[in-house]
This record gives C-alpha cells, structure tokens and sequence, in this order.
C-alpha cells in the first residue's frame, strides 16, 4: 500500500511533465490592448471631417480588441488558442497603422480627399454597398468559373493529345504556337464584336487565357514520361487507354498544376480587363463604377474584396493539388 | 530482417505450364551519336518449358537488350524470338519483366503498384487477395500503404518483383532482381524464388551478375562475351535442390565461369 502511496504522486507529476500547461503569447495581450486603445482613440478625438461610421468603426476596434483579450486568456486553457498567438506581431503592426491612419485622415486631415478616404469611410463601403458589392463578386465568380472550366478542360485535352498523339500534334501544335502566345486581350475588340453577348465574350476570353498555358505545361508533362513507365505498363498487359489515363496523366500531374496554376493566374487579369471594357457587372466593372463616382473608398473596398477572391481561388488550387499530389516530396506550400 | 524461409505463403493458384523460348540468330544494336553499335551477335539458344536459365556476362554487354528483345518492348534487327511457337511482337502479360530499375510509379503507393498488372488487365476485382500474398511474400506486407519515396533501394526492389509475381507469368524475365539488396535478404529471396518457381512451374530467364547465385538458383548458366554479345558458354548444372555453395561440382562450375568471364585462376 505504501509503495502506491508513494509511487502516485511522482506519477502524477511525470504526467504533468508530460503535457505541460500552454503558455499564451504575451505578444497576444499588448496586441489586444493595442486595438482597445485604437478604439478608444477613434470614439474620443472628434473628427475634423465630416464622416458618419465613426462609432461603428470605433466599436470593431474595441471589440476585436477584447476578443484578442479573451483568446489570451483561454491560452492559459487550450493549447490551440494558445497557438494563435503567433499572428500578434502583425495584430499589433495593423493596429498602429489603423491608428495612424484615422489620424492623418479622420481627426486631422493631413491626407487630400478624395483619394485618400479615412477607415471609417472605407466601413461605410461595406455597411452601406454590401448589396452591390457581393452582387459583383459573385458576377465575377460566375464569369471566371465559367471561362476557367472550359480553358482548363480544353487545354488539358490538348496537352495530352500533344504529348501523345503525333497525328494531334500535326494539327494542334502550329494552331498553337501562333495563337497561344498572342496574349487573350488582344481578341478582346474583336470577340466582343462577334460574340452575341458580352458574356459570351468574355468567357471565350478567359478560357483562351487559361487554355493556353495548361496546353503547354500538359504537354511538357506528358511528353516528358519516362519511357520505362510505359515499358512496365506494357509488359504488364496494359492497352493504350491505361498507358494514357493511368500513365501518362497521374506522371504529367505536377505539370498539370503548374500550368492551372498560371492559367488561373491570366484569366485574374483577362476577367478585370473584360470587366472593365465590356461586361456591365463584376467586380471590375465596380472598381470603374467607382472611379466614375471618384468614391475612392469604394475603389479600395472593391480591390480588398478582389484580392481576397484571388488568393482563396489560388488557396483552393493548392488544396486541391496537395490531396492529389501527396505522394510527391517537397511541394511548395502556398 | 525478413524472415522469408518462415513464410509459407506460396501462391495459392494451381501451377501452370511454362513457356518455352527459342532465340535464333538474333543480332541487334544501336545508333549512338552517329555510330552504329553492334550489341548482340549471332545469339542463339532454347529455353525448355520450367527451365530456369540464368544469363552471365560482363557489364554492358547486351543482357538487358536481349530481355527487352524477349520481353517484346524492341524488336531484332535480326533473327527470331520465339516464345511457345509464336513469333514475339509485343509484349504480353504472359512474360513478366523484372527490370534493373525497379521503376515503381510514385505516385501509387507499394500495394497500388503491385497491383497494376491485375488492374491494367481487369482482374484486380476477383484477385486483391493475391496482391497481399505477393507483397508479404517479399516481406512488404507492412508497407503496402507507402509510397515509393519511402522506400529503400532494396525494398522498392522487393516492391517490383511483387508486381511481376502478382501475374501468373509464364515466363518471368529477371534483370538483376536481386542485385541491390542486402546479403541475407538476398538468400532469403533467393531460397524464396526457387520455391515459387518449383511450385509454380513458370520458366525463368535471369540476369545476374552473382557467378555463385547463378549456380545455386538455374538449370542452365548462359556465358556472354563482351560486347557485341555472342554466346561463350552454355553450361548444365545438375544438381538437385536445395543446394549448397561448397558442393564441389558448384566451386568447379564457378572456377569455370569465372575463367570465362576473364578473371583467372586466383578466384
Ligand atoms: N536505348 C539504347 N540506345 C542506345 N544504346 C543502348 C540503348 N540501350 C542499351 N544501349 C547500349 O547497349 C549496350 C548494352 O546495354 P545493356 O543494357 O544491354 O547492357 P547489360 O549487359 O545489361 O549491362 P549491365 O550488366 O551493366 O546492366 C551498352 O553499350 C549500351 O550503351
Ligand atoms: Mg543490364
């Protein structure tokens, strides 16, 4: 009995070794209390501009502030609040520049109208446009959706009739090298002059954008297959359609995703300049809108939204290569 | 280690006939920067149906061509290869190749690449269990859900040799399948290999670079010359199985070999 006696406690103490309580970022409480004084600062300093979310703005600050706050205290509890420490230098970082900000522009405009909007007018664009706004986004969503699916699925079938067909690749390969390089703007006067519909247009556009550079990587991949994987395949009993879908395709892979990955890159710039140009919606129709209406805040709030649809899309791609390419060995993490 | 003699698991399907392979006077080459290069020449031999015939000669001398030429992958400049009375034009899931390389695909784990035979011909449904009974054969059964990358170089050998076993060939090429592994996992796959081809009945044509492996696993030992490749020496052993490395007919047949191969009598 004695030996238990003695023998638990030193048990109990080699556990709490073991998994040790987690530590929160102190880093995480000044960032907190950073926000909660930018927030004071907004409520407090009247403005000298004529502006109208300033308690708004001043509200978010306090409460992202406290919520810092209290996800540094729950560190002290669960270790994965306690991870998230490591985003408090830039916490700290975006509230003094939120602070500098408000100041050269709200409370003392320093900075001239219109170009330079305060952040409170910057809220505004999203209290009071929110409607307009996510229309575009989504406007723009469909229109990049729709042209990437049909660019990627037809240059992915051309790469691969490049890389393995010859008699494909007498036909694709001059088309090709003619019409691949000429960037997909240049169609644009013409394609919205022969399409029925500027949509029409403009998908065409972003599929000619995203097409051509997956051609080109697929092709590269699937012509760059060792041939010793096909010869494996072969003395195995495999039939030209297995040495294509289960060969030639999962060896080309890498490649693949490189070029979805400068496709999408292209048909970013080809969607905003069709936006702009022909297309009466979209998130690039909006950004022109705006600069119409000099509603500089807008511009800015559209471009913030822009850049966050950009990089999730790109996010999603390398999610998507991630789950299929596991079996590679150092991938670049996006 | 692998303690493959422990292991009683032989393939499960009932034996089949081996096919007999007839080489008549097959030359071939290559064209290399220009230059043409003669790589067989006049090579002319029968492979009886069972028979396990191991092929011996010096470093580029045109072994691996000739597997590939019986395999079907390339055909002869010159001559014939015939396998059970037909002409070979292609290959055929009847002759398995173990490569030099294991060339496994990397982007299919151990178990999906053993299994690529069955799947290429549309037997994978009925036969998964074989794809297990290949893999543990070769002692991989606990990484069948790897992929190559984390494999060793002796491992990802053993992972090819499942692939070719996996297929009830008929006649199984081997291009020096046991050469990058360690010695005792050798004389493991060794004592393995002669099992299976003693149950099974299929015939085998081996390369090897091992004079002694040679001797204690093959009917037959086939001597090349250097390149072009023509034949030295085709050499019976009779001995019964299994055998051992000191019995002297083998020491007398190696000292043989070695005198043919150009090392003298030092070996
Ligand atoms: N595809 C090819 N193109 C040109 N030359 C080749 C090709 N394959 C093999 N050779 C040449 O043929 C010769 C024989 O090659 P092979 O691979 O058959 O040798 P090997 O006997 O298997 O040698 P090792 O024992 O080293 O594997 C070599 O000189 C090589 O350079
Ligand atoms: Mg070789």
């Amino acid at each position: 009995m004695t030996s238990i006696a003695e023998a638990s406690p030193r048990r109990l103490r080699v556990s709490a070794l073991d998994e040790p309580l987690p530590r929160p970022a102190l880093l995480l409480a000044v960032a907190g209390l950073a926000w909660l004084g930018a927030g004071a600062l907004v409520l407090s300093w009247p403005d000298v501009q004529e502006l109208e979310r300033t308690r708004l703005l001043g509200a978010l600050a306090l409460a992202f502030g406290t919520l810092q706050l209290a996800v540094y205290a729950g560190g002290w509890l669960f270790a994965w609040l306690a991870r998230l420490g490591r985003f408090a230098p830039w916490l700290i970082v975006l509230a003094i520049w939120l602070t500098a900000w408000e100041i050269v522009t709200a409370k003392l405009d320093l900075l001239p109208l219109p170009f330079f909007p305060s952040p409170q007018a910057f809220v505004e664009v999203y209290t009071d446009d929110w409607r307009r706004l996510g229309e575009s986004l989504l406007a723009s969503l469909l229109l990049l959706f729709r042209g990437f699916a049909i660019g990627a699925a037809v240059g992915f079938v051309a790469g691969v009739a490049l890389g393995w067909s010859k008699r494909a690749g007498y036909w694709i390969h001059p088309l090709m090298r003619l019409v691949g390089p000429l960037p997909a703007t240049a169609w644009l006067p013409l394609a919205f002059f022969i399409f029925p519909t500027s949509a029409a247009a403009s998908t065409f556009l972003i599929a000619l954008a995203t097409a051509f550079p997956l051609t080109v990587l697929t092709w590269s991949g699937v012509a760059g297959v060792q041939s010793a994987y096909y010869d494996v395949a072969r003395t195995l009993g495999a039939n030209s359609r297995f040495l294509v879908l289960r060969v030639a395709i999962p060896a080309a892979l890498p490649h693949v995703f490189v070029g979805l990955f400068m496709g999408l890159g292209s048909s970013f710039a080809v969607l905003v300049v069709a936006e702009m140009l022909g297309v009466k919606s979209g998130l690039g129709w909006y950004l022109q809108w705006a600069q119409g209406w000099a509603a500089y805040a807008n511009m800015y709030g559209a471009l913030l939204v822009m850049a966050l649809m950009c990089s999730a899309l790109i996010t999603l791609l390398f999610r998507v290569r991630d789950r299929l390419l596991a079996w590679q060995k150092g991938l670049v993490q996006w | 280690m692998v303690t493959l003699a422990e292991r009683s698991i032989v393939a499960t399907a009932p034996p089949i006939v081996g096919a007999r392979l007839d080489v008549r006077e097959v030359d071939h080459g290559f064209v290399l920067n220009g230059e043409d290069l003669p790589v067989l020449e006049d090579v002319s031999f029968g492979v009886a149906p069972g028979e396990f015939v191991a092929l011996l000669g010096p470093s580029g001398c045109g072994k691996s061509t000739l597997l590939r030429l019986v395999a079907g992958l390339d055909q002869p400049r010159h001559g014939h290869l015939v396998v059970d009375g037909e002409e070979v034009t292609e290959p055929d899931p009847s002759r398995v190749v173990v490569f030099q390389d294991p060339t496994l695909y990397p982007w299919r784990t151990v178990w999906r690449n053993a299994s690529l035979g069955l799947e290429a011909r549309g037997l994978l449904k009925q036969q998964r269990s074989r794809v297990d009974e290949a893999l543990a054969l070769v002692g991989l059964d606990r990484f069948a859900h790897v992929y190559p990358h984390q494999l060793s170089g002796g491992m990802a050998q053993r992972a090819s040799l499942a692939r070719a076993l996996v297929n009830d060939p008929k006649l199984l090429i081997l291009d020096e399948p046991l050469g990058k592994l360690d010695s005792l996992t050798r004389l493991a796959m060794q004592s393995e290999l002669t099992r299976l081809w003693q149950t099974r009945g299929f015939t085998v044509l081996m390369v090897t670079h091992d004079v002694e492996e040679a001797l204690l696993l093959s009917n037959r030992v086939i001597v090349f010359s250097d390149r072009p490749a023509r034949l030295r020496a085709d050499l019976v052993v009779d001995l019964p199985y299994p055998r051992h490395r000191d019995h002297p007919e083998l020491l007398r047949l190696r000292r043989e070999i070695l005198g043919l191969l150009g090392l003298g009598g030092d070996w």
